[in-house]
């Protein structure tokens, strides 16, 4: 019976990483809403617990790949892979509306390049400060200050170890868990009370997650606008990450 | 038919990886430059050009939006496959570099949005409306 049962898991891997995953979103979005009343968005919970699991899979198998390392669960190596990691990202520019996005104007654009650029230096600079000398690690860790996506899309094209992607990965993390709740508290300073501000902030924090839950417990009129800018911000990112960004981050480390 | 938006973005997905892979190879970098960006522009252009010529369907549209939905779920199962426990032994480093993000983001923000001319109320109102229409 279990050896049958354990037989169905191990032969069904990315069918059981679905169901695992659809599971650890169910749990995340019930303590959004009961622990932190929507302060925290769900999906933010759900990467921790991802992180999580990653860790105990580490403890268990002393694996680099974190869960995907336990036999039962190699299917989430599947579902988080390279590939279906892209062909969801790209997926997401589908919802981007050009028009509306052109009403941003030029304010708009400056906000998006400073909010590629700004995070990335700043994440670079504390990866030197924390010792870390290879262009390929800094330039990740510098991503990850971008948003959780571009970092691992990024040390992946330049082939960073697990390791540096995974802290890349726990950086866009705690930024957007940082953006998703600090914003409301800090609302006032940031001046968002108009749409024009809101794209500003999208421009900026980018993290679509963390953008899109800040504003919503600031003022839900506000949340389309910012998100309309921070999806951009991603695909950005992964545009300049792996490339000009890469390419100056190696020119001035060598 | 909802495979012919899933299709769609395949092709572009493979276009833009190739691309990049192609512009990797050319500028001497021998990785993927932007891959995922191109191929991102790639599907915004293809959508605008479809819709445009009422090739666009909503079935054709879910092929893609279901792809898209996806995107956190399969981030999450990313997340449970990285190295935790060597990016643990790290140290401070994630912390520290999102704090001094966030905290040079905020200025940012709140420089720019000084600048913004104060619109009276009524008037913001009805461009969000417009903007809606």
């Amino acid at each position: 019976m279990l050896e049958l049962l354990e037989k169905t898991a191990k032969h069904n891997g990315l069918v059981l990483a679905f169901a695992l995953v659809g599971l650890v979103m169910i749990v995340s979005m019930q303590l959004s809403r009961r622990l932190t009343f929507g302060r925290v968005h769900g999906s933010a919970i759900a990467i921790l617990i991802g992180l999580g699991l990653a860790y105990w899979g580490g403890i268990q198998t002393g694996g680099q790949k974190g869960l995907a390392d336990v036999t039962l669960f190699a299917g989430v190596g599947l579902m988080g892979g390279a590939m279906l990691r892209d062909f969801a990202i790209v997926a997401t520019a589908f919802e981007v509306q050009v028009v509306e996005a052109r009403k941003a104007g030029l304010v708009g654009a400056v906000a998006l390049i400073l909010g590629t650029v700004l995070p990335f230096i700043v994440g670079a600079s504390v990866a030197w400060g924390f010792g870390y000398r290879d262009a390929v690690s800094i330039t990740t860790i510098g991503a990850g200050a971008v948003t959780y996506i571009v970092g691992p899309v990024t040390g992946a094209a330049i082939g960073a170890s697990s390791e540096i992607m995974a802290l890349s990965i726990a950086t866009g993390l705690v930024k957007a868990i940082m953006v998703m709740v600090g914003t409301p508290m800090a609302a006032r300073f940031l001046r968002l009370s108009t749409p024009r501000s809101a794209m500003v902030f999208g421009g900026l924090a980018g993290t679509v997650s963390g953008v899109s839950a800040g504003l919503a417990a600031t003022d839900r009129k506000l949340v389309p606008y910012g998100a309309l800018v921070a999806t951009f911000h991603t695909g950005l990112g992964c545009l300049l990450g792996p490339s000009l960004l890469f390419f100056a981050t190696r020119a001035l480390v060598g | 038919m909802i495979i012919y938006g899933t299709a769609l973005l395949a092709i572009c997905h493979l276009l833009g990886i190739f691309l990049g892979d192609l512009l990797g190879a050319l500028l001497g970098a021998k990785t993927n430059v932007g891959g995922v960006g191109i191929a991102m522009i790639l599907l915004i252009c293809a959508r605008l050009w479809l819709h445009r010529r009422g090739l666009m369907p909503q079935q054709t549209e879910m092929g893609v939006a279901f792809w898209g939905a996806m995107y956190i779920p399969v981030v999450v199962a990313m997340a449970a496959q990285q190295n935790v426990v060597s990016a643990l032994r790290g140290g401070p480093v994630a912390l520290l570099a999102a704090f001094a993000t966030v905290l040079v983001c905020a200025v940012c923000v709140s420089l720019i949005n000084r600048g913004e001319r104060p619109v009276p109320e009524a008037d913001a109102e009805a461009r969000v409306a417009t903007q809606r229409a």
